[in-house]
């Protein structure tokens, strides 16, 4: 044989007997290659140039490159080598956090991602991989035939453990986007179209002629080419046009004889191809018309050009995460907020954002997302979240309606940690959910979820951020609910009866929490039991109406009054006023639906 | 005895020794502990914005309990509170209940109010029992002072919470004399720690905490006693920001009851994480002694004495 050939159909072993088309072939692999790389070198670069985090806008690029480098040179360096080591094998190779949550989840990614790579080393990178360790290498014998079926077969497995997962036993509130289908189905077509044509290939009566020419050495005898097709037809599912009378034991034993001589070598029996196989042998009452009317052609462009795509598309789609997953895992391992290089955690949270491959593992267990089902915000969710801060922090144009959505969906949240310690990818998102909050609250947006006990956090972090930065956004959302008072603006002692609401204090009186109001008569044991108001020497300065006078223009019905004091804001909810009204007045709970009544109004007005 | 156990939010991320303490604690006191996953935020947090969100989040959790047939033992006493307050609400609201419970089926949840929540200091005192935990105590302090922070949502509102004589409680002090260690009367002990306000308005959330901490350590504490995430972040970890915002060295260090407890059950201290409390408190390990303890349990003085729960 040419040498020039066998180099060739070992490169691409698919191609096997397929030369015409090389141009087409080789033409769309290097396109493929080339978008590949380009798309490699832009999202790297961004990962350089993002601004994660309000302190991260100070630190020019060029100098988080030079971090990054000494970084990563000192980390290989130092012992740190060694956790890399074991986080390398354990996270990224055997996925231990998956196993730890989810045996199902896990087996089903095992099964696809490790037999894939396989398929990857050892069937489309044959030439390079396989026929360095095995020089004989050959697509067509054992044990590559029967692994590369049986890989094939284990992704289909895993593939379909995954689909019933994620669409029959449905985990709660994990959602399913562009990506992901794009990724189910660019794997479907790749693994189905490789087995079909390995099918159409075994039934296929042309490529038993061209392999007979090219590889038996028969060519000259019209007999013995017979006594060999009798034997394949029989033996190894070939489908020819004249399938001849019940051959003969005879005949077929010389066949074997032929074959063991001729074809043997190079061609392990076609049934080890097992699923191919099966394909054949499901096809073969049609084989010989779809052979003529180059089915096999057909399966392989559509596998080729499904492999090409995915290379092409990679470093855009979800299958990124192959290789920056587990790049997150290693970073996250020897990292932390407080001891490393502020420049390389704003890299490694720009790079984390691609690590990100939305399996949902974060938002089946958000201690928020049972919110999520009453406030339809998937900036809720720490999956579709993460997308949102992508775009954030990518410079995009975002519209007020958005900002208003992931502001309040990224408030949401109670830094429980759950998201950051069950990520396959390592990903810290805690990090990522401060920092997405500090810049939303740095906009115009008034974000009432401030003012809840969700700030306690923020209260804890507060000496990591800017004394203005910290106080603007409570301001403002408290500025907003007063703005709408009228009445607390006005210095008046005397109130007209116009702003009595009769509506509003009937409604007030029907809510659950709040309906024991009208039996205050304004005794003052609340305001005086009150640890807020025994607080301030001036108390109304602080904190406009007392609780007790709240009570009272409730009963009066004067909303503005109601919604817009500052205690409301103010209560510690410690309960003691509740405890001491001698009229039974749920104070407190009054206090809470007042809350509640005055963000519901505002966001009405809005 | 079998019970759930809701550590919630900000224990598991932020205080984690007080759930290793709490659940070396329990399980050497002979409770059987069952994790529920699924789990999610008490609600708490949410309430001042959406209550009826916040009693969502609530019910979610004790449906799920009440799936395993389990009563819930709570760490946190504004989680104990919500949890409270959202059963009294869905006993008492039908409409809301059945709004909620449409939610809840989705996950093949109901909310029907079969079950108990309680909190860790209760499950202590009614359920295993003062005596039972008075036989394990093999190493009683001496000569320690302790002043209780009871925390407000476990106290009040007494109507829904059921916790203790909300004027005058005496629960907590019981436990903490049962180690041998002498809890002392301090005016302010029922009075808010301010964590609900931090975040929202630091500076009167730190007036309160510091107000606090200014009585307890004048009325002659070693060390403030917490069982609740929120009180103990707030008396630890943001004492230690105020000494270091506003100046003054004076501190008082705080520890969780289930350390206290768990050093005189004979518990190590690295699973009751003592080093990990941010002002130090190993230093309380030289109070313990190594006699058995024999003595009765003392009536606390302080029962007789009026609450006094109005600051000049």
């Amino acid at each position: 044989m040419h040498s020039w050939r066998r180099r060739a159909t070992l490169l691409f072993p698919w191609i096997l007997y397929w030369n015409k088309n090389k141009m087409i072939y080789y033409i769309s692999l290097y396109a493929s290659l080339a978008i590949f790389i380009i798309g490699l070198i832009y999202k790297t670069s961004a990962w350089f140039f993002c601004k994660t985090s309000i302190d991260s806008k100070k630190i020019p690029t060029s100098k988080r490159v030079l971090s990054a480098i000494n970084g990563i040179i000192l980390t290989i360096l130092s012992t740190k080598i060694l956790t890399l080591a074991k986080v390398f094998l354990f996270d990224c190779i055997l996925q231990r956090k998956v196993l730890k949550e989810d045996f199902f989840r896990w087996l089903a990614h095992v099964l696809i991602y490790g037999p894939f790579m396989l398929l990857l080393l050892m069937h489309a990178l044959g030439e390079f991989v396989t026929s360095a360790i095995f020089p004989d290498y050959y697509p067509t014998i054992n044990p590559f035939m029967f692994l590369r079926d049986l890989f094939g077969v284990l992704v289909i497995i895993g593939f379909s453990l995954a689909i019933y997962r994620r669409f029959v036993l449905r985990p709660p509130r994990v959602k399913t986007n562009p990506m992901d289908w794009y990724a189910i189905i660019l794997l479907a077509v790749i693994i189905i179209s490789g087995i079909f044509l390995e099918g159409a290939k075994i039934g296929s009566y042309s490529i038993y002629e061209q392999m007979v020419a090219d590889y038996a050495g028969i060519e000259e005898e019209e007999e013995d080419f017979k006594t060999l097709t009798a034997f394949w037809i029989e033996e190894f599912g070939t489908v020819a046009p004249k399938l001849e009378a019940p051959s003969d034991v005879k005949l077929i034993e010389s066949g074997r004889r032929i074959h063991e001589t001729s074809c043997a070598d190079c061609h392990s029996r076609p049934q080890w191809a097992f699923a191919g196989y099966a394909t054949a042998a499901t096809l073969k009452g049609v084989a010989l018309t779809l052979d003529r009317a180059g089915i096999h052609t057909f399966f392989r462009y559509i596998h080729f050009l499904a492999c090409f795509i995915g290379l092409a598309y990679l470093p855009f789609s979800k299958f990124f995460h192959i290789l920056t997953s587990p790049l997150s895992l290693l970073a996250n391992s020897v990292m932390d907020r407080r001891h490393s290089e502020p420049a390389n955690i704003a890299t490694r949270q720009a790079l984390e954002t691609d690590a990100c491959m939305h399996c949902g593992q974060c938002t089946s267990c958000c201690s928020m997302g049972i919110v999520f089902e009453e406030v339809q915000n998937v900036n809720i969710l720490p999956s579709e979240r993460i997308q949102s801060f992508k775009r954030v922090i990518s410079g995009k144009r975002i519209t007020e309606e958005e900002v208003e959505l992931i502001s309040d969906g990224t408030y949401l949240c109670t830094n429980c940690h759950r998201c950051t310690d069950i990520c396959p990818a390592g990903i810290n998102l805690e990090d990522l959910w401060f920092n997405m909050r500090e810049n939303m609250l740095q906009r115009e947006y008034p974000l009432f979820w401030i003012l809840s006990p969700l700030s306690f956090y923020r209260g804890l972090m507060r000496q990591s951020i800017p004394q203005s930065d910290y106080e603007k956004p409570l301001n403002r959302a408290r500025d907003a609910i007063v703005a709408e008072s009228e009445l607390m603006k006005s210095r008046e002692r005397v109130l007209s009866l116009e702003s009595v609401d009769r509506e509003f204090q009937s409604r007030l009186l029907l809510s659950n929490q709040a309906d024991t109001f009208s039996a205050c008569f304004g005794c003052q044991t609340c305001t005086n039991v009150c640890p807020v108001v025994a607080n301030y020497e001036n108390p109304q300065d602080a904190l406009g109406l007392l609780p007790h006078q709240i009570m009272y223009v409730a009963g009066l019905g004067i909303k503005d009054l109601t919604l817009g004091s500052n205690m409301l804001w103010d209560c510690v909810t410690c309960y003691q006023c509740q405890e001491h009204c001698p009229q039974g007045v749920e104070v407190t709970e009054v206090l809470y639906e007042l809350k509640n009544l005055a963000v519901r109004h505002l966001r009405k007005a809005s | 005895m079998k019970f759930a156990l809701f550590s919630g939010c900000t224990t598991p991320a932020r205080l984690k020794q007080y759930e290793s303490s709490s659940r070396a604690v329990l399980e050497n006191l002979g409770l059987d502990l069952v994790d529920i996953k699924e789990f999610n935020c008490c609600g708490y947090p949410i309430r001042n914005i959406d209550f009826s969100l916040s009693i969502l989040s609530a019910a979610r959790n004790l449906a799920l309990a009440e799936k395993e047939n389990l009563n819930v033992i709570v760490l946190c006493k504004c989680g104990f509170g919500m949890f409270k307050k959202a059963e009294h609400v869905l006993r008492k609201d039908s409409s809301l209940r059945q709004r909620i419970n449409n939610t809840l089926k989705k996950e093949g949840l109901e909310f029907r109010g079969n079950i108990k929540t309680r909190h860790l200091l209760y499950v202590l005192y009614h359920d295993v029992g003062l005596e039972a935990i008075k036989e394990k105590v093999t190493r009683p302090y001496r000569d320690v002072k302790i002043a209780t922070h009871y925390g407000c949502h476990a106290l009040r509102p007494s109507e829904i919470v059921d916790f203790d004589d909300p004027n005058n409680p005496s629960i907590f002090d019981k436990l903490v004399e049962l180690t041998g260690a002498e809890s002392i009367f301090w005016r302010s002990r029922l009075d808010c720690c301010g964590a609900a306000l931090l975040g929202i308005n630091d500076d009167l959330s730190i007036d309160l905490a510091q107000k606090k901490l200014l009585d307890a350590r004048q009325s002659g504490a070693h060390y403030l006693c917490n069982a609740c995430p929120y009180c103990h972040i707030q008396l630890d970890a943001v004492q230690k920001m105020i000494n270091s915002e506003r100046g003054g060295n004076h501190v008082l260090p705080s520890i969780l009851y289930p350390q206290l407890l768990g050093l005189s059950l004979g518990i190590d201290s690295k699973t009751l994480g003592l080093a990990m409390n941010q002002i130090d408190i190993t230093a309380i390990e030289g109070f313990l002694t190594s006699q058995n303890f024999n003595n009765p349990l003392k009536v606390q003085h302080f029962i007789k004495r009026p609450a006094i729960l109005r600051k000049e």
